[in-house]
This record gives structure tokens, C-alpha cells and sequence, in this order.
């Protein structure tokens, strides 16, 4: 396999990492400040601060990470989403700094407040909503290259039904993750009030994700074809995607089984996205970047592929203490250490 | 004005507030790490609960570094997207394994702050330490390499246009690195020695006068003087590392026009802009002559042998002399400070060195902000010198005002909150209170 084609494969399975764990931070977020409007903070505020207080730090890297790696192996990725995106990344980066600091002066600091918990989870929402805007812009037809200067067409961006109902997708997507894990977490903790109140949660948010899914899948016939043929050929990772929906659907309809119900949420989810991925072959951002003409060059490719093995030597076994530490570790999830 | 100069001043306000958290961030682990083990080791428990409430703001002041340098990360690519397609063929190596640095913390410092009491033997949870400070250490040497990097570009040979034949290793050794990273690292350590001082020495003066903070003082003087001695001499070696690969920083700095030996430091006055007369400035001869080549006869390059449009702004001239000035400044407070320890009859806490103390704090900062400063300033008109001029770098993305007064926001927010959540953190609960509720007498 040439070095590009295998940066693109990590840093895609490294976007989806940061799917799944921001998934679970924003959805939680989001719960978190709703249940104290409704009152019920009371059941989960303290579930959810338990296991994300350890790892938010951790969730804002895998994003940084992607990034970097983009940058890194395909440095014309940063010309011209770069050149474009001066607005809406700029605001993304500023709802991603609003919630991070607020997140550590809400739990580090030495008072809680309501305001602080409003903005951590309003944009909760936010910003896989502006973030899921990047995916759109791929699609082609939004960013143009004219005369040496790179621009967004804003209207074509917002009038393009296909961009809200990726973000509607975004959104929904979030939602139902983090409920089926907080499910899961509710569960390993033996807390019963708190169970029931998340499997409520990942319960509604099921059917919504699987509709916005098809609609999505429906709009991108129509904008872009090569993507969707291509998506076509690839029919039954589709079919597998749905599948596992209907395994965890079920499960969490039954009430048992939570860890694996969740697994097979995040298998729908990785299902989909390499398909989405593979579909999108060879075009990063279509038409201007193809991944064998943006890559860097093959010593700089080399070193990064090196350089990723070496750091994931170092971060699997980091990230596997953490995991015994704070999600396996059933004294822990107990509230007991 | 133009979007090149919107550019400039977002990119700079992000830095100068960044570098502050930066700083704060690569330096505190170390000395957490020392109070925790003094306090195993000699069985303090003030040394341990020293170590459990640096932590606790430390928690807070890294929030603000991630995501601000989250914010600059981004910045990079969207005000400057023609260099990052130029250059980062180049230095997209030592940026990623920053990112690898920040990851490795970012795990180990969760794991250390909900695993306090976790461990029968405490020297696990110390072990926890090593980690954070290698993870801290190591991102600010892979990101100064990209700086110094910009500074003195090598590693690839440019066709048309391109930049080609890359060498990552040798980009990342660049001239600039060894000199560039010493002085930064012993910076942010002495910085954060002096910060940490600065809350004790405040506490004292307000007549808290308990071996809490008198053992937090001794502590970061011992180490601010190796720091600040350690720091000079790092200095002194970028001096010459100047001298020798980037003079134009360097001539601009010292106002320094005509190349000749025996050249003479300029510290202070004032510069006719026309005819590069000095007034008023304290000459020492032979001064410039030494510093660079430790030779009072060396040859200096000046700046008239570089063309007009390549000169750095001549202003840099002050922010230089203040850095150094504060720099020995840093040196002087721990040394008076163990001096007067030493004498029985004086009362080492007193009034005057617990507010020289005090002032060392912010006075390490703006070291800090100058240093970058003149760093950063003195390379102009260059991003990558000699190679990319700054104005060609540019977005042409014409909405860079909106982003910068949405930053400008953004940081007054975070700032403003940051310092009311610290203030409040260690206000509500004082030291004294703490080691009461540990039933630890003081």
C-alpha cells in the first residue's frame, strides 16, 4: 500500500475515534445542562462528570490530531479549506475553546454555575454542527478556486439542503451515541434512576438517526453522483450499518445486554463512515484534491507513517490504563474510589 | 488596512496569549513533581499538600493552554494557508509529534488527578508526574522546533517554486533548534518558579506567615537560581548562535549599522530614524564585540549590509534590553534571598524580599512576552527566512477583521473568567484552612 493511502486510512480511523468519544462528550454535555432545566439533574450531573472529568482533555486531542495529520500528508488541505474556511472555522474553534475551559472552571473550579453549564452544553450542539460542515464542503460545488484566491459561496452553502441535513445528521448522531454509552456507563455503575432516564434518551434517539441517515444518503445522490454510485458499490457495509442499529435497538428495547448494545452502535457508525470514506475515493476535496495529487512528498509521508507507528506504540497502552482505570474499573464507575 | 496586517495581529494577540498558559503549563509539572516526592520522601505533608493544590489551579491554567493552542493550531492553516502548503511539506513532522507529546499528557494528567488516594504505595501516583512533565517538555521542544525552523530553513532545496528533496530530520535539527529550545525550556521553568513564589510571598505579605508558604519559598528560590543562572547562559548562547546565522536580528537589536570589531553594547536611548544617530543609551565598549564572539576584537555584521527591505523594525532594540534587564533581575532576587538566609540575625521573610518576590511573578512573564517579541518580530519581513516573505504568506480571505475582534472576545472572556475561577479557587480555600482539615499542624 503507498504511504498516502495509508495515511488517509489512519487518519480516517482517527476521525472516527473522535466521532464516537466527542459523540459521547457533546451528547453528555447536551444531557447534562438538559436535565438540570427539567430538573433531574440530581440522577445522572454526577454519573456523567465521573467519566468525562478524566478524559475531556483527551477527546479535544483526537481532534488536533486529525488535523495535524491532515495538514501533515496532504498540506493542500490547509490552502484550501484554510483559505476558505476563515469564518466558520474560526467559529468552530471558539465554541470548541468556550467548552473546554468552561468545562475545567465547571468542575475544577470551586462553585458550579448554571451559566457555565448552559454554555457547555449548548454547544455541545453547536459544534458538531459546524464541524459536520467540513464533511458538506468535500462533497464539491461550495468552495471555488478563481484567479489564485480560494472562496466559500456561502449561499450555495446554506440554500443546499444537503448541508442540513448532514448537520441534522451531526446532531442526531451525537445524541444517540452518547445516550447508548451513558446507558451502558449507568448500567456498570448499578444505578438504577439514572439508567432509566439515559435508556429513555438513547431509546428516542435511535429512530431520528437512522431517518436523517437515509435522507442524507438520498440528498448526496443528488449532489454529488460518483460519490453515491460509489457508495452503492459498497452496499453491504450499508446493510451491516443498519443491522447493527437494529441489534442495539433491540437490545436497549429489552434492557440487557448494555455493553454490547453499545458496541454494536459503535460498529453501525464505523460501518457507515468507512463506507461514506471509501465512497469518497480518491477525492479529498472534490474536485481540487485528489489524495495522490495533494499528498506531501514520499520522505516527508514515510517519516509521518513512522512517526504514527511509534506514537500509537506509545498511546495504546496509555489509553488501555485509562480504560481500566476509568470505565472497567467497576469501585471507580460506583462512585466508590 | 489590508488582510495581511488583520493577519499579523490576530496571529500575534493568539501567541501572546497563548504563551502565557504555554509557559505556565510546561513549567508546573516539574515543580508538583518536586514537592510530591520532598513530600513522600521526608514524610511532609506540607510538601504534599503543596503539591495537591499547585495541581489544582495548574487543572485550570492547562484548560485555557489546550484550548487556546487549539486555537492557534487552526490559525496556522487559516490565516496563513499559503505558507502551510509551502512549508508544511517540511515541518509537518515535528508539529504531529507535538500533538503525540500533548496526547501522552493529556492521559497521564487525567489519570493524576482522580487517582490521589488510589495507590497503597504513594510513589506510584508520583511516578504519574514523570509522564506529564515529559509530555509537556517534549511539545514545547517539537513546537519550537517548527519556530526555530522558520528561523533558519533547511532540510529541502527549492524548484520552481517548490519546495523539494525533503529531509525531515535535518529541518527539524535546524542551526536555530539547540539554542531555541534551551532558552525557552529554562524560561518556562524559572517563570513557573517564579510564579508559584509570587502566591507564597503574596500569602505572607498578607500575614500568612506559616511554614506552608515559607517552605514554598525556599523551594522555588533554590530552584529559580539554578533556573535563572541556567536561563542567562542559554541566552547568551543564542546570542552567539545570532551572531553567527541570523545577524540582522541581532544588529537590529543592539542598533548595531556599521560592520567593524570592537563593537559596543547599547543598552537603552534613543534612535534618530533618519540618521541612526543614538542619544542618551549607556555604551559599553567592546560590549556587543564579546557577547557575540567572545572576542573583543570579533567582527560584528551590521545592518547596513543587508538591503532596506529585509531589515527587522529597529524597535526590537527595547524589547531586548527589557528581557535581558529582567532576566538578571530573576537572578538577583533568589541570590539576595539565600544571602540573607544565611545571616541569623535578619529575618529572611521580610517585607522587601517577600515584594521583590512578588514582583518576579509578573515581571518573569513579560520576559516571557518580550522575548517572543523581539523572536518573533526580529525575523521580519521573513515567515520563512529567506525563502517566504510574511505578505506573500497571507489569506486572501477578505472577513479577517470579524475574526479578529471574535478572537479579541474570546480571549477577554477566558481571561477575565480564568483569573476570577483561580482567585476564587484559593480564596475560599486558603492553605491554612486545608492543612486544618488535614489535621496537619502547622
Amino acid at each position: 500500500m503507498s504511504y498516502e493511502l495509508i495515511g488517509i486510512s489512519v487518519l480516517w480511523l482517527f476521525l472516527y475515534g473522535y466521532l464516537i468519544v466527542a459523540s459521547i462528550d457533546y451528547g453528555a454535555g447536551f444531557f447534562a445542562f438538559y436535565a438540570r432545566l427539567t430538573k433531574q439533574d440530581h440522577l445522572i450531573n454526577r454519573l456523567i462528570s465521573r467519566y468525562l472529568s478524566p478524559v475531556w482533555e483527551i477527546t479535544n486531542v483526537f481532534l488536533v490530531f486529525f488535523y495535524v495529520g491532515i495538514v501533515g500528508f496532504f498540506p493542500d488541505t490547509a490552502y484550501y479549506y484554510g483559505s476558505a474556511l476563515l469564518v466558520p472555522g474560526s467559529i468552530a474553534v471558539i465554541l470548541l475553546a468556550i467548552r473546554g475551559s468552561f468545562y475545567a472552571f465547571e468542575n475544577y473550579g470551586s462553585k458550579e454555575n448554571s451559566v457555565y453549564l448552559f454554555l457547555y452544553g449548548a454547544t455541545g450542539l453547536l459544534i458538531p454542527a459546524s464541524l459536520s460542515v467540513a464533511l458538506t464542503l468535500s462533497e464539491g460545488g461550495f468552495i471555488v478556486e478563481e484567479g489564485g484566491a480560494v472562496t466559500l459561496e456561502y449561499l450555495k452553502l446554506i440554500s443546499s439542503p444537503l448541508s442540513w441535513i448532514i448537520v441534522a445528521l451531526a446532531i442526531v448522531s451525537v445524541l444517540f451515541i452518547s445516550s447508548a454509552f451513558l446507558t451502558f456507563y449507568a448500567s456498570r455503575a448499578d444505578d438504577q434512576p439514572a439508567l432509566k432516564l439515559v435508556r429513555t434518551y438513547a431509546l428516542f434517539w435511535g429512530t431520528p438517526t437512522i431517518i436523517a441517515a437515509l435522507t442524507a444518503f438520498i440528498y448526496l445522490s443528488q449532489h454529488n453522483e460518483r460519490h453515491f454510485q460509489n457508495m452503492m458499490d459498497l452496499w453491504w457495509l450499508l446493510a451491516l450499518s443498519v443491522g447493527f442499529f437494529m441489534i442495539a435497538m433491540w437490545l436497549l428495547y429489552t434492557g440487557r445486554r448494555y455493553g454490547l448494545a453499545f458496541i454494536c452502535v459503535m460498529l453501525q457508525f464505523f460501518s457507515a463512515f468507512f463506507a461514506y470514506g471509501i465512497g469518497q475515493y480518491p477525492y479529498i476535496l472534490d474536485p481540487y484534491i485528489t489524495i495522490q495529487s495533494g499528498a506531501t512528498q514520499e520522505s516527508m509521508g514515510i517519516a509521518l507513517v513512522i512517526a504514527f507507528i511509534g506514537g500509537l506504540c506509545l498511546l495504546i497502552p496509555s489509553l488501555i490504563l485509562v480504560f481500566k482505570l476509568f470505565l472497567f474499573d467497576a469501585d471507580y464507575v460506583k462512585g466508590k474510589k | 488596512m489590508s488582510e495581511l496586517n488583520w493577519s499579523r495581529y490576530l496571529t500575534e494577540m493568539t501567541l501572546a496569549f497563548h504563551i502565557l498558559f504555554a509557559t505556565i503549563g510546561v513549567g508546573i509539572p516539574i515543580f508538583i513533581s518536586i514537592a510530591e516526592w520532598i513530600g513522600i520522601r521526608k514524610k511532609d505533608p506540607h510538601y504534599t499538600l503543596m503539591a495537591r493544590r499547585w495541581t489544582r489551579g495548574f487543572v485550570i491554567t492547562v484548560a485555557v493552554g489546550v484550548v487556546t493552542g487549539t486555537c492557534i493550531g487552526l490559525q496556522l492553516s487559516l490565516l496563513w494557508p499559503e505558507f502551510m502548503r509551502f512549508a508544511g511539506n517540511v515541518i509537518s513532522l515535528p508539529l504531529f509529534l507535538e500533538t503525540f507529546a500533548f496526547f501522552f499528557e493529556a492521559i497521564f494528567l487525567g489519570i493524576y488527578l482522580y487517582t490521589w488516594n488510589r495507590f497503597s504505595n504513594p510513589y506510584r501516583h508520583w511516578l504519574l508526574t514523570l509522564p506529564i512533565i515529559i509530555g509537556s517538555s517534549a511539545s514545547a521542544l517539537f513546537i519550537t522546533m517548527v519556530n526555530a525552523f522558520m528561523n533558519t530553513p533547511q532540510g529541502f532545496t527549492l524548484e520552481n517554486g517548490r519546495l523539494i528533496n525533503l529531509d525531515p530530520l535535518a529541518a527539524m535539527f535546524n542551526p536555530a533548534t539547540p539554542s531555541k529550545v534551551a532558552h525557552v525550556l529554562s524560561s518556562a521553568y524559572l517563570t513557573s518558579a517564579f510564579i508559584l513564589g509570587m502566591i507564597a510571598a503574596f500569602s505572607m505579605l498578607r500575614g500568612r506567615n506559616n511554614d506552608y508558604n515559607k517552605k514554598s519559598i525556599r523551594l522555588n528560590m533554590i530552584t529559580g537560581l539554578i533556573l535563572a543562572a541556567a536561563t542567562i547562559l542559554f541566552g547568551d548562547i543564542s546570542a552567539k548562535f545570532l551572531f553567527e546565522k541570523q545577524p540582522e536580528k541581532l544588529a537590529a537589536a543592539e542598533w548595531h549599522f556599521e560592520t567593524g570589531s570592537q563593537a559596543a553594547l547599547v543598552i537603552g536611548g534613543h534612535l534618530d530614524p533618519i540618521t541612526h544617530e543614538i542619544t542618551g543609551a549607556i555604551k559599553i565598549p567592546y560590549g556587543l564585540s564579546l557577547l557575540a564572539s567572545h572576542d573583543p576584537n570579533g567582527v560584528v555584521v551590521g545592518l547596513n549590509d543587508f538591503p532596506r527591505d529585509e531589515w527587522p523594525p529597529l524597535y526590537v532594540h527595547y524589547l531586548f534590553d527589557a528581557m535581558v534587564g529582567i532576566g538578571f533581575y530573576l537572578l538577583a532576587v533568589p541570590v539576595l534571598f539565600l544571602l540573607i538566609s544565611r545571616v541569623k540575625r535578619w529575618n529572611t521573610y521580610n517585607r522587601w524580599i517577600l515584594g521583590a518576590i512578588l514582583a518576579g511573578g509578573p515581571f518573569s512573564l513579560l520576559a516571557i512576552e518580550l522575548g517572543w517579541f523581539y523572536a518573533e518580530v526580529g525575523r521580519q519581513p521573513w515567515i520563512l527566512r529567506g525563502y517566504m516573505r510574511v505578505a506573500e504568506a497571507a489569506t486572501t480571505n477578505p472577513n479577517t477583521p470579524i475574526t479578529f475582534w471574535l478572537f479579541a472576545a474570546l480571549y477577554l472572556l477566558l481571561g477575565i473568567v480564568c483569573l476570577v475561577v483561580l482567585g476564587r479557587l484559593f480564596r475560599n480555600k486558603p492553605a491554612e484552612l486545608e492543612l486544618e482539615e488535614r489535621r496537619i499542624i502547622l
